[in-house]
């Protein structure tokens, strides 16, 4: 089988994120790691490498400096890696990405494509649906459990929906993102550590790809930002410190005031 | 006349509230676009469709087919987007939801539409609509328009506008064929009922959260106590997810869900960046922590510096009291 798993490199998660002068996030000044999420996909495709079989390909679009993040997915377990970088998809808005990681996943052998979620930065979660639908591909997402079989073609998941949990089947090939509930990660050990550091990591451009410039970048972005400002601070609220009856009094005066009670 | 549509998301009884909010709101904007405000209900039935036309659609396109049912958000996907090419409305409004992040991003890959997701609020100007975005949990809120084909396709989270009766009367129905693409179509094999019959977190307009200061798993009891006087839902800080004390499912905060209640109690939580950005957007925010340095003082609008032992059973006997039980 094989297996790819889509993983971008994200500032950390405790940082404050700031925006550059150009209303981008300004990643240079933040300590970046694989995103949080993307991990539970790479620990699930190793999973299933362990239990059937499989090698795993760890795909990337970012600049140069994301190929720690690579490394990471390496050091985990995953076999292979390729970096998407061009100065050109700078800029990319979600459907240009999901366009690019598509474009370099058709030149890749392929059953299954695993994802996290989402992003902990920009946290649309639009990217993987896109890269099915690129690939013209079912998409199941959001899983909590997936069962892969090969003898029948399918994937199988279990959703977290609103209000309890669907299970979802459909055939190979098929992207699956997966949210946190699905797995433990592992932590890399040593030896897997020092392995990865050895491993080539593909470097793709846009002209490699044969993408169309013209849908990626800031050029081919559908959107267009006409102002970044900061949300109006909140009114300074009331801290009170007082004996439980009266806090609890007080707490039920402020619902009863915003008709909660 | 051109359309603005609503993609109205179904549960049980018809559609949720959150299919209502959007449709109010759609209904509110058609007047200075001179839209018409339709909805799209897939799956559904006239009932539905009529329930969708009581808070402003002049129009419905319905399909009844029973394979909405057995098929996941492929199959509303595929028929949204065959119903685009052949009606071309303006704008696509759709829930931020599971569902709808699904359709949102199928629909817009496949027409390259622009998208505007997790949208805070919506407005026409010069005929455009500008919607704006929530970047980094609210930290930075962003105004944005789509530019190129449309429609443009702009979606928003549960809660973000109030869902306002303003029937139309005469609703025009127009019944719709399904689109399934069986290639990608996702199968629904079963459903696995959540363990109790509780408010999902996402829609919820109280949410009491519980955080490390809960101190273990059985103490949350005193929390579902409370959400259950409030009717409210019960969330957790990703302390007490990874902690095992409860399912990720209700974890609040950057890797977990993003939620806009009207009232979000935070008990034992400290208020860290990572969860801040997954509730600051709350209408009021309340605070129970022992803690008085906690960052959470620092943006809740009532923060209560106390033992949440003693003060949250009492909290939940008092709105007992108040409701005259």
């Amino acid at each position: 089988m094989n297996i790819i798993v889509c993983v971008k490199q994200v500032p950390d998660t405790t940082a404050e994120k700031r925006l550059a002068a150009d209303n981008r996030l300004d990643r240079a000044s933040m300590e970046n790691i694989l995103n949080p999420f993307d991990e539970y996909a790479v620990e699930e495709a190793i999973r299933i490498k362990e239990a059937q079989g499989a090698n795993i390909t760890l795909v990337c679009m970012g600049p140069a400096a994301a190929e720690s993040a690579l490394r990471k997915g390496l050091a985990m377990g995953a076999d292979n890696a390729v970096l998407v970088s061009d100065p050109l998809l700078a800029g990319s808005d979600t459907l240009a990405t999901a366009y690019v990681l598509a474009c370099a996943i058709k030149r890749l052998p392929f059953d299954l494509i695993l994802t996290g979620m989402q992003s902990t930065d920009a946290r649309t979660g639009q990217v993987p649906a896109a890269i099915a639908e690129f690939l013209e591909l079912p998409m199941l997402t959001f899983a909590a459990k997936l069962d892969v079989d090969m003898g029948k073609r399918t994937a199988r998941i279990q959703r977290q929906a609103e209000g309890g949990l669907v299970v979802l089947e459909g055939n190979l090939p098929a992207l699956v993102s997966v949210t946190k509930a699905i797995n433990e990660p592992r932590y890399p050990a040593l030896r897997g550590i020092m392995m990865a550091k050895k491993k080539e990591i593909k470097v793709w451009n846009a002209t490699e790809l044969g993408l169309d410039t013209s849908l990626v970048g800031s050029s081919g972005a559908h959107t267009k930002v006409l102002a970044v400002r900061k949300p109006a601070p909140r009114a300074k609220g009331v801290v009170i410190k007082e004996d439980p009856d009266t806090a609890a009094r007080k707490v039920a005066d402020y619902l009863a005031s915003v008709k909660a009670i | 006349m051109n359309e603005l549509w609503v993609l109205a998301e179904l549960g049980e009884t018809g559609p949720k509230k959150v299919s209502l909010e959007l449709m109010s709101k759609a209904a509110e904007l058609t007047g200075e676009g001179q839209w018409l405000p339709a909805a799209v209900v897939l799956g559904g039935d006239e009932a539905a469709a009529q329930r969708m036309s009581e808070y402003g659609a002049a129009k419905a396109y319905l399909s009844q087919d029973d394979r909405f049912a057995a098929y996941h958000a492929t199959a509303i996907a595929d028929t949204l987007s065959a119903l685009i090419t052949e009606k071309q409305p303006i704008a696509v409004f759709i829930p931020a939801t599971n569902m709808g992040k699904d359709v949102i991003s199928r629909v817009a890959a496949r027409h390259r539409l622009g998208m505007l997701a997790d949208c805070t609020s919506v407005a026409v100007r010069e005929g455009s609509l500008i919607a704006t975005e929530a970047a980094f949990g609210g930290s930075l809120l962003v105004d944005c328009i789509c530019v190129g084909a449309t429609p443009h396709l702009l979606s928003f989270p549960p809660n973000t506008f109030p869902a306002i009766k303003q029937p139309t009367g005469n609703l025009q129905v127009e019944k719709v064929a399904a689109a399934i693409n069986d290639k990608v179509a996702v199968r629904i094999v079963d459903r696995l009922a959540a363990p109790t019959k509780t408010v999902s977190l996402e829609e919820a307009s109280i949410i009491v959260s519980g955080g490390r200061g809960m101190g273990g798993p059985d103490k949350f009891a005193i929390l579902e106590d409370l959400a259950q006087e409030l009717g409210a839902a019960v969330g957790a800080s990703r302390a007490a997810v990874d902690a095992g004390w409860r399912p990720y499912s209700q974890q609040v905060g950057q890797t977990g869900k993003t939620v806009k209640p009207n009232v979000y109690i935070a008990v034992g939580i400290s208020g860290a960046i990572q969860h801040k950005v997954g509730m600051q957007t709350s209408e009021h925010i309340i605070a129970i922590n022992k803690d008085a340095d906690a960052p959470i003082f620092s943006f809740c609008d009532l923060g209560v510096v106390g033992d949440l032992f003693e003060i949250v059973p009492r909290l939940t006997a008092e709105i007992k009291k108040r409701k005259g039980g």
